[in-house]
């Protein structure tokens, strides 16, 4: 069974489809990559399965279970986490309390101490700036910032929403780095990119999309040779 | 010694639209909305007491107790009912919400308790404070009114600094989608907001009508509006704001009053208001608020 299977999703902003019917699946231990230009509606999938945007027609199975009408807020608890795109991390909460309000559904306190400690094995620098206000990182500070404050609760299953966005190239190789650490650590991926050539080469498999529909598919590998997607997505 | 005593009645004044003012600025940090119903819950707070008080024979802390559950249980019905539906919606509908159910509370009360002013009974038994040889005289209203005021900022202070729910308030006040990512419950945390502000309302209901002990239906409306000028004089969505922007309009009515002229005091505050507005735009403590791109 897989982790997670969207069937037939549909997605309406208003009157307007973002997403035409997709369906995909993510087995456990898998790092998967969602990849398309701008507006082909990546984040609005991820959105969709925890959430934050309601389906209209469709299926979102999280281990077998309808998650699909689930409140948004269930769904952590369930094993998903979700790094959203631009970071969100809470900007004028310490990077401490930040990592807080991301264990904020455990129930096993002594537990998420242990968690925090890996997350800042991790993440050194976030440990060195506990105490400063989230706001005032760098933005690749900050996005180490929602990966680790997506870790604190433990998830099996994490979305990640275009996490090397942003950032100067160092920082862009950082990310990738940290995401493969994740999946050699057991928490399956799903991952989003705009930058088609690094997440192919971390990636299991893959999902193309064009304008809500996906239109290719296959192991990643297969995909970085691919010539269609070599002209489309990988500048070559 | 009569500035020192018009003085400390301003703050006494001051505190009650502080208590007011975290109200309305709790449920704007949170919920983004302007409650303009909030005072009418406090007149809501006052008629609670007065029945439970003065018609049903109740000692004054089972009366201020049964203000603080009704306006309570009224504040989280009144956002599920007339606010949650249009969460997400123009913040116009809102507002217009807001105003109506401002309306439908007076016009409730007025159709319960009539037109008449009732009198009330302060519930307040503190003897008054007498200082520099009777000169001046602080009343036991006056003390408790502050002392209420003090107590509720630094608990309510607490509250979102050091516990869970507050964190999770603090997070919902930033980003609610974020906050949803966490696990948190936006909606009930909203509802906690505005219980939290309702009791405030109770409390504040109980003290003003303790001191100006004449209650009609329409007691809450102008306190109310005062208070959110406090607020937003103050900074709106910060506590501490809340409380000086209070004190600061409560000291400004009351010496307006004594020093230049009872009937242009309101005048006065609120020029005070767009004074400080024009030179700081967010308030005294507002934070200045950069929009994401």
């Amino acid at each position: 069974m897989a982790m997670l299977e969207v069937k037939d999703l549909e997605v309406y902003y208003g009157m307007i489809q973002a997403i035409k019917g997709i369906s995909f699946t993510v087995n456990e231990g898998e790092v998967i990559a969602l990849i398309g230009a701008n507006g082909a509606g990546k984040t609005t999938i991820l959105q969709t399965i925890t959430g934050m945007i309601p389906a209209k027609r469709g299926s979102i199975l999280f281990d077998g279970v309808e998650i699909t009408k689930v409140a948004g807020h269930k769904i952590v608890p369930m094993g998903m986490a979700h790094v959203p795109e631009g970071r969100r991390v809470f900007s004028q909460l310490s990077v401490l309390d930040n990592l807080k309000l991301g264990a904020y559904c455990r129930k096993d306190k002594n537990e998420v101490e242990e968690t925090l400690e890996k997350v800042y094995q991790r993440f050194p620098r976030l440990k060195e700036r506990r105490k400063q206000i989230a706001g005032t990182l760098s933005g690749g500070e900050q996005q180490m910032l929602a990966m680790g404050r997506a870790l604190m609760s433990k998830p099996r299953l994490i979305l990640m929403d275009e996490p090397s966005m942003g950032l100067s190239p160092i920082f862009v190789s950082e990310i990738f780095d940290i995401v493969r650490e994740i999946s050699e650590s057991g928490t399956t991926v799903l991952l989003v990119e705009q930058n088609a050539k690094k997440a192919l080469a971390i990636a299991d498999r893959a999902y193309v999309l064009e304008t809500g529909n996906i239109v290719l598919e296959g192991a990643a590998d297969v995909l970085l040779n691919d010539e269609s997607v070599k002209k489309a997505y990988l500048g070559e | 010694m009569g500035f020192l005593s018009y003085l400390i009645s301003g703050i006494s004044l001051g505190s009650v639209y502080a208590i007011i003012a975290l109200g309305y600025t709790m449920v704007y940090g949170i919920a983004k909305m302007l409650n303009f119903a909030h005072g009418d819950v406090i007149m809501i707070g006052g008629y609670a007491v007065f029945t439970a008080v003065s018609v049903a024979g109740m000692p004054p802390g089972i009366g201020i107790l049964v203000a603080v559950v009704v306006c309570t249980a009224l504040g989280v019905v009144i956002e599920k009912i007339a606010y949650k539906p249009l969460r997400g919606t123009s913040p116009l509908a809102v507002l217009i919400t807001a105003i109506g159910v401002s309306y439908f509370l007076q016009n409730a009360a007025l159709l319960i308790f009539g037109s008449g002013a009732k009198s009330f009974t302060s519930v307040v038994n503190v003897p008054p404070l007498k200082l520099a040889g009777g000169a001046l005289t602080i009343s036991g209203e006056t003390m408790v009114t502050i002392a209420a005021c003090i107590v509720i900022v630094i608990g309510l202070s607490c509250f979102v600094k050091f516990t869970k729910s507050g964190k999770a308030m603090l997070a919902v006040s930033e980003d609610r989608q974020a906050a949803q990512l966490m696990g948190i419950n936006v909606n009930g945390t909203i509802a906690l907001t505005f219980a939290i502000g309702s009791a405030l309302a109770a409390i504040a209901g109980v003290l003003l009508c303790s001191a100006y002990p004449n209650l009609t239906p329409y007691t809450g409306s102008m306190p109310g509006i005062k208070a959110f000028t406090a607020a937003v004089f103050g900074g709106i969505g910060s506590i501490p704001g809340a409380m000086i922007g209070g004190i600061l309009l409560g000291v400004i009515e009351n010496l307006s009053k004594a020093y230049i002229s009872s009937q242009l005091s309101d005048a006065i505050v609120f020029a005070v208001l767009i004074v400080v507005l024009l030179v700081k735009p967010t308030g005294i403590l507002g934070k200045k608020v950069s929009e994401k791109v």
